[in-house]
């Protein structure tokens, strides 16, 4: 593989430290515990997925027709709708609003979409300074770091390490780590912040094509504050957050909080159909690589997803390896479907990143097949000629090992001569399998040599 | 616009064959007691729920609960001593910055969240729920519907700019999962479910 650290190599930094690795599944167990809890309070609950599986269905099959409803009537409600291709002509449009109404700062809610689209980034390039208003977002900002999860931002964190952040950036006193104390001071400072900045920029939960509105959750209210303070809100979606009728927010909002962190519903529900009087409300609708799924029929219910991040909170290798190791915008099973799609080779890597257990696919709320989707990009990557190479010669050996009876038996005696003899050969940091893992002895014998030795006894 | 053009002709492309779009079913609540059940999910997600039988009780209880309030505004004639009874529309919403605390009314209650619904027509200024210190809501007691179905079923066509649902503080459990509420929005939500009378 050509880049320098992939998933495993990251993994391997985050699993040094044993306790944290312990801490960090056992947190995000706790919250698919909730989830749980939440879906079972619901008799309903599978009517309601495949629901709102068979909404994002037909959105994805009629896709142009609703985008351009869509915009009529976003238009109609005093909207100004802006099409991005990709990631740098969002990030040019963003720029070009903020230049117009010369604002050098800007006070962003939580998107992943300008996560993905390195907004941040290019904008402090252009001399404009965006600060983060999500607490989480706002935590891993000042660390200098990219969101671990795209519902808990800081989940990696330990509130001692926020302490310290905050002790420096936010003068809270020295030592001082608890969540209450923190959170208040993340609130003061970040209060500074809506009542002074003349642009905000929010992510889009659900756009409406029937009435020309979108849907923003936040529990913390920092996407309302920022957009009801400011004089400009501009507001950046994916194309595949259409839905058809405002009455299917009905179905999407009773699973996504419940999916995401087990609460009957986020803090607010926020709708917004026409701008403030006298003010702008600018929306950008993001490409970038989504046409391009939604002609791949084996990936394109990727499109589906609704960012709770449930796949993830389930995932036995996400929890485990913490997500700063997928090197991607969007971490964790549903990451590894869409990543690929935008880099292929860069995230040759992620699909692989999985035990292919399923559990994501049996708690996402839209039913995307998502270990299904795993496994299918494992086969084009490797056809591509993006695989490991030191993966792809193990198979190709392991292939023929397989198809010849003489050589498997002969294989299967070197390994366990080896391994008995001489176990340095395998077991040593060459080998990934020996990480982590204790191995058993090895048999004497073989079932197939066991088998020939027993039946001639009993025969 | 180029790249409309573009995207929209790659996602014409692109697209599969068009599917139908599916009835959604008619869900219903199980729970027959709707007060109860709103009552009982708005506690469990930090909110403080007063059933009164009229504004008096109301304004007893918001003077009792924010005696140190020292900007009050609300929506309600009958509260007008509590505070400013009206805030213009076109009101500069930083100046709201200092409000204590705001009393307005809701359309209705959703039981099964306990998510309360307020549009434009309820809100003087966008803002003020959300930068207010502590939020007081009010809702007719047969205004609480089941589930978000029968909640969209009742919001129907309306043509309000912007509306949302509030359900509890605001809140947040990004430090460690430790729940605190007050994130940035208002730190405590009172409901005043009025009897009918």
């Amino acid at each position: 593989m050509s880049q320098t650290k992939d998933h495993a190599a990251l993994a391997e930094v985050f699993n040094a430290d044993e306790p944290r690795v312990d801490w960090h599944d056992e947190t995000l167990w706790f919250i698919r515990q909730k989830r749980d809890k939440a879906a079972h309070t619901i008799p309903d609950w599978e009517l309601l997925r495949e629901t709102a599986s068979q909404i994002k269905q037909h959105v994805l099959s009629n896709l142009s027709d609703y985008l351009q409803q869509f915009e009529a009537n976003a238009k109609a409600n005093g909207i100004i709708v802006h099409w991005a291709a990709d990631a740098a002509e969002h990030n040019r449009i963003v720029h070009g609003i903020l230049l117009q109404h010369q604002i050098d700062r800007m006070v962003k809610s939580k998107s992943m979409l300008t996560e993905e689209c390195h907004l941040n980034e290019y904008l402090a390039e252009q001399g404009i300074e965006v600060i983060d208003s999500d607490l989480g977002e706002r935590i891993v900002q000042l660390a200098k770091e990219p969101p671990s999860h795209i519902v808990l931002p800081c989940i990696h964190k330990k509130k001692e390490e926020i302490g310290e952040l905050f002790h420096e950036h936010l003068g809270t006193p020295a030592g001082m780590a608890d969540p209450q104390v923190l959170t208040e001071a993340a609130r003061q400072h970040l209060r500074e912040t809506f009542l002074t900045r003349r642009a905000a920029l929010t992510g889009v939960n659900f756009a409406v094509a029937e009435t020309g509105e979108f849907v923003i959750c936040t529990n913390e209210g920092n996407a309302d504050m920022g957009a009801h303070l400011a004089d400009v809100h501009i507001a950046s979606m994916g194309i595949e957050k259409l839905i058809p009728k405002r009455e299917h927010l009905g179905v999407f909002l009773r699973l996504l909080a419940r999916s995401a962190t087990g609460q009957p519903i986020t803090t607010y529900s926020s709708h917004f159909r026409e701008p403030r009087p006298g003010h702008e409300l600018h929306l950008v609708l993001v490409d970038n690589g989504r046409s391009v799924q939604l002609g791949r029929e084996d990936f394109r219910n990727s499109l589906k997803c609704i960012r709770c991040g449930a796949c993830m909170n389930t995932c036995p290798v996400y929890r485990r390896s913490g997500g700063h190791s997928y090197h991607t915008a969007v971490a964790g099973p549903i990451g590894s479907i869409l990543a690929p799609n935008l880099d292929m080779k860069k995230h040759a890597d992620l699909p692989f990143a999985s035990t292919l257990c399923g559990s994501c696919s049996n708690v996402c709320p839209v039913k995307i097949d998502i270990h299904e989707q795993l496994y299918k990009w494992r086969q084009v990557i490797v056809k591509e000629g993006y695989a490991d190479r030191k993966k792809t010669l193990g198979m190709k050996a392991m292939t023929q090992a397989f198809a010849s009876p003489t050589a498997f038996r002969l294989a299967g005696k070197a390994g366990r001569w080896f391994m008995r003899h001489v176990p340095f050969v395998v077991s040593n940091q060459m080998n990934p399998w020996y990480k982590q893992r204790e191995m058993p002895i090895p048999p004497k014998e073989s079932f197939g040599e066991w088998y020939h030795k027993n039946r001639e006894k009993h025969a | 616009m180029p790249s409309r053009d573009t995207i929209l002709a790659a996602v014409a492309r692109n697209q599969p064959d068009r599917l139908p779009m599916p009835e959604v079913p008619a869900f219903v609540s199980a729970d027959a007691d709707l007060v109860e059940k709103f009552t009982n999910v708005a506690v469990s997600i930090g909110s403080r729920v007063f059933p009164v039988k009229g504004m008096d009780e109301v304004k007893r209880i918001l003077l009792q609960e924010h005696s140190i309030a020292k900007r009050v505004i609300t929506a309600f004639p009958e509260l007008k001593d509590l505070g400013e009874v009206s805030v213009a529309a076109d009101a500069d919403p930083h100046t709201l910055a200092d409000v204590d605390l705001a009393i307005l009314p809701a359309q209705f209650g959703v039981a099964e969240n306990s998510a309360l619904w307020v549009t434009d027509a309820q809100l003087p200024v966008r803002v003020l729920p959300f930068i207010c210190q502590h939020l007081a809501l009010v809702i007719p007691q047969q205004n609480i519907v089941p589930l978000m179905h029968q909640a969209y079923a009742a919001i129907g066509g309306q043509a309000y700019g912007f509306g949302t649902f509030i359900a509890g503080p605001s809140k947040t459990a990004d430090i460690e999962q430790s729940l605190v509420l007050g994130a940035h929005g208002a730190r405590t939500l009172s409901v005043f479910i009025l009897e009918e009378e």
